[in-house]
């Protein structure tokens, strides 16, 4: 293992962290929130010592690094910016606990949403920008952002591609182009555009700027902070029918976009996991719709709610327009199941993605067809390519590791005392990257209440949920760490 | 540049590490997944599977917006219909198809619009004519060509009897007789940029410029038989054998080939009239002292096993044969190989991929770009040929007003039909060409790029 390159490589990602903590820094200063500058500018001495120290106990770094070391860099480097980004909040003494600062910068990062805070109306400006700025960043992703931008960085090695690759969710992800690093460009791109342009149109509903960037750095992430004790609830139809499109859009596959930036909309209209994204979408929208008749008084409210919740749950951001606790269970129960499935691979969202349920269900089929005709050979094909047998055992593991993190982390929270439905819908809100669960972790709750080991539980779930799991397996695996 | 590379065979993933190194896009096509992910997890490229003479695998890999097309797999028909098919979608795309097999060589030179082709590469054919030139010359490790023929860059093993051995290079013109320069020097398998107070010791590789026609001056005054090569014994009878065997026979050197296979032995003899053609086994010392290895000039080992090429070269070494030339197909041990007694090595894949970055970088040909480059020293620096133009600056400044990059040394200017090796008084002018050893790779692209 070539722990000195780790070390640059860990420092160059605190750089890029640091960089984007001077923005929110600013805010502060503007708003003279003299606590939270004073948290900033700790916390940037601190990245500082840090970043330092690092490059001088690494500077005659191997140059061998492997898809191994990349991995495990993956992870490490997560936590460690995790650990740091997080001071601000602590600092401040916004957040007095340091876990709970923590457990709010991890779900920040991994665009989950859960907040550990009764109400943040009374936090300063400079804190919640950095707060709904990790969903940005978490979003697209801190290493693809490094890919792109930051000079020289492997270049030309194709270790690289598994930074991107856990990263960027899904069960096969490929580049755009030849080139990693216009790969990464190109996606940083269209991931600016498209957040430029949820925040135009919020403004234009009368939305004050500061609050539309941070809510459309909520929605760009499909993260789900908000700056208002009720998410979305208080702001006027307009600007909640705009929110429910742009969560949608950014549960699209990015390389969707780059494909109708070239012109191709016919692969586009044809891509298997988008139709089956949008069927799904609509479908639950018609389903609750009709679930909740008589709920609100008009047709047009009914389907307004039932729209944002659904796109709010499906892409896994967690943003709330009214209290779906009180829904009635069927609807209630549509929602877990959305959240298990999640947006689509290659977006920011989360959850098992569409791509990796089709080809499950693919998967299924073949099995089924296989018990009937033993000797049938059948392959798997998604947008009539032939998947690769390793793509499918990939897709059946996951699921499995999926499940057993889901089932272990729901039983150790359940030492805390709360309801099952409350434990269960908080590890699939957490480890989908959703945000609130229902009953005493809804819409209207928060985390708070649960011990710090549970919040220890929940944030290596949201983690693992953000880095399709095994990029942290992997630091517990003991082949990672033995020297050969 | 885009660039799709068919086959990601050994000449393949040679070709991706080289060109993507030097920034291009690439895109791999093979019908082997396996090997695709291997280069993918090693290099920074796109792979796509599927047969790259169809026409949607190659509308996938993107051939539309493709600069260049290399077909390298290993049947020459797939790489002619490839190259076709690739050139029907996008006419503007530059294509080079590797074609091994001489029977079509011909047919292929006249019918080249037809198929829709730029260019044609022979890694044997080209093979065979490395080592002929180095036949040319005894006692030269490897020689590269610069200013039409009129520089050459020529390594040499410095051996204990060698008149060079412990010699300062400010000591070399007055041992060698004549102006040359040594622009690097591999000891222990690293190359130096050495200095004047440099002392060559036993076991260097040195590797010197100088005009053409000193060549001759530079062997007869190091004490090295200069005798002209009259018999050469080839052992194998594969395609480097059969080309290598027919250009020294237009040369009137006697050509004695030894092959395994009896039926091999038939065709090259009907093919081969002057040849004398051998059926055995070349290992079998016997067998080689009987047809006389201890009067031949030169032996080449050009079996198609690499260990066997290896044992016959040492063998030959160890009886005295005064000039030896190894065919190597994998080169990735260098120190391994220099540790062995090999003579000079000639590996088919490396010279024809450095062949074809040659050509993308003739593409890429903007005024005052490089016009040829040769990796010398394993590849750990480069030998890079320039036209100075009317864009070149500091033209007629005496070098030693000059200040260059650190790890750039000014070789050679050729002016006309006479080349110089330059010292502080020498100055470039317009229309000269200069070459330049640099340890840097690829960094120079433009002439002016050599300046501090």
């Amino acid at each position: 293992m070539n722990y000195k390159m780790m070390g640059r490589f860990v420092a160059q990602i605190l750089t890029i962290g640091a960089v984007f903590m001077l923005p929110a820094l600013m805010i502060s200063l503007y708003y003279r929130e003299d606590r939270a500058v004073y948290g900033f500018l700790l916390t940037l001495g601190i990245f500082a010592v840090v970043i330092g120290l690092l490059q001088l106990t690494c500077r005659s770094a191997p140059s061998a690094f492997y898809a191994r070391e990349g991995l495990v860099c993956v992870g490490v480097s997560w936590i460690v910016l995790s650990l740091l980004s997080c001071l601000p909040f602590y600092f401040s003494r916004e957040i007095p606990k340091f876990i709970d600062a923590f457990f709010e910068i991890v779900s920040g990062f991994t665009t989950t949403g859960a907040s550990i805070l009764p109400e943040v109306e009374s936090l300063s400006w400079g804190i919640l920008y950095w707060r709904s700025f990790s969903h940005w960043l978490g979003g697209m992703g801190v290493l693809v952002f490094l890919l792109a931008f930051a000079p020289g960085n492997g270049k030309g090695q194709g270790f690289t591609m598994h930074l991107l690759r856990a990263e960027s969710p899904g069960p096969n992800v490929g580049k755009l182009v030849p080139k990693i690093r216009k790969t990464a460009v190109i996606l940083y791109i269209l991931y600016l555009i498209l957040t430029i342009a949820n925040i135009i149109f919020l403004v234009i509903g009368k939305m004050p700027l500061l609050e539309a960037v941070c809510t459309a750095f909520g929605t760009a992430g499909t993260g789900g902070f908000g700056v208002k004790n009720d998410s979305l609830a208080g702001y006027s139809p307009y600007i909640q029918n705009v929110t429910t499109v742009f969560m949608a859009l950014f549960g699209v596959n990015f390389s969707c976009y780059y494909l109708l930036m070239l012109g191709n909309f016919k692969s586009v209209f044809k891509d298997e996991e988008l139709r089956l994204y949008v069927g799904i979408m609509l479908g639950s929208i018609l389903l609750i719709t009709l679930n909740l008749r008589g709920f609100y008084p008009t047709i047009g409210e009914t389907i307004r709610h039932a729209a944002f919740q659904v796109s709010s749950i499906m892409t896994t951001t967690g943003f709330a327009t009214t209290d779906f606790g009180q829904w009635p269970a069927f609807s209630q129960s549509l929602l877990l199941l959305l959240m298990v499935i999640g947006a689509c691979a290659g977006s920011t969202g989360g959850g098992l993605k569409c791509a990796r349920v089709l080809l499950l269900f693919k998967i299924l089929r073949r099995n089924i067809h296989q018990v009937l005709h033993h000797r049938r050979v059948q392959s798997i094909r998604i947008n009539d390519q032939v998947m690769d047998e390793k793509v499918l055992d990939g897709a059946n593991a996951y699921l499995s590791a999926y499940i057993i993190i889901l089932l272990l982390s729901f039983v150790v929270i359940s030492l805390d005392g709360f309801s099952i439905g409350t434990n269960f819908s908080a590890v699939l809100a957490c480890f989908n990257n959703i945000g609130p669960g229902l009953e005493a972790v809804g819409p209207t709750c928060n985390y708070a209440a649960y011990s710090v080991i549970s919040k220890l539980v929940l944030i290596l779930d949201m983690l693992a949920g953000r880095l399709e799991i095994f990029p942290i397996l992997v630091l517990f695996s003991r082949s990672t760490w033995k020297q050969h | 540049m885009n660039i799709i590379i068919a086959g990601n065979g050994k000449v393949g993933s040679t070709l991706t590490r080289l060109l993507s190194a030097e920034g291009h896009d690439v895109t791999l096509i093979d019908t082997d997944t396996r090997v695709l992910e291997e280069s993918q997890e090693q290099y920074d490229v796109m792979a796509v599977s599927g047969n790259c003479a169809s026409m949607n695998t190659l509308l996938q890999a993107g051939v539309r917006e493709t600069e260049l097309l290399i077909a390298a797999t290993d049947a020459d028909a797939i790489n002619l219909l490839c190259c076709t098919t690739a050139h029907c979608l996008n006419p503007k795309l530059h294509t080079i198809a590797r074609i091994r097999d001489p029977e079509y060589t011909e047919q292929i030179y006249t019918m080249k619009d037809v198929f829709g082709l730029s260019m044609t590469i022979n890694p044997e054919k080209q093979a065979a004519q490395e080592i002929a030139h180095l036949l040319q010359y005894p006692g030269f490790l490897k020689r590269d060509t610069f200013a039409k023929g009129r520089t050459e860059i020529v390594e040499l093993r410095i051996d204990a009897a060698s008149k060079l051995c412990n010699v300062a290079l400010s000591d070399m013109d007055s041992v060698v007789g004549c102006r040359v320069l040594v622009c690097a020097v591999l000891r222990n398998g690293t190359a130096i940029a050495p200095n004047g107070s440099f002392v060559l010791r036993e076991g260097d590789r040195i590797f010197v410029t100088a005009p053409a026609q000193n060549l001759t001056t530079l062997l007869r005054n190091l004490g090295i038989i200069t005798r002209r090569v009259r018999r050469v014994m080839l052992c194998g009878g594969g395609r480097v054998s059969f080309y290598l065997a027919a250009m020294l026979d237009r040369h009137g050197i006697s050509v004695q080939l030894i092959e395994r296979d009896y039926g091999r032995c038939q065709e090259l003899s009907a093919l081969l009239p002057n040849v004398t053609v051998l059926h055995g086994d070349s290992t079998d010392h016997l067998l080689l002292e009987s047809e006389g290895l201890s009067k031949v000039d030169a032996l080449v080992s050009l079996t198609g096993i690499d260990e066997l090429n290896m044992i016959i070269s040492l063998y030959a070494q160890s009886r005295g044969v005064p000039q030896v030339i190894t065919k190597l197909s994998r080169m990735e041990n260098h120190a391994m190989i220099d540790a062995l007694a090999l003579g000079s090595v000639v590996c088919p894949r490396e010279l024809c991929c450095n062949n074809i970055a040659r050509y993308v970088r003739a593409m890429q040909n903007q005024t005052g770009a490089a016009v040829s480059v040769h990796m010398i020293a394993h590849g750990q620096a480069e030998a890079v040929e320039f036209h100075v133009d009317e864009t070149t600056i500091h033209c007629d400044t005496p070098l030693k007003d000059l200040k260059l990059k650190e790890n750039v040394l000014l070789v050679s200017i050729t002016h006309g039909p006479h080349t110089e090796i330059p010292g502080g008084e020498s100055s470039f002018t317009r229309g000269d060409t200069i070459v330049v050893v640099t340890s840097g790779q690829g960094t120079l692209r433009q002439l002016n790029d050599i300046f501090a």
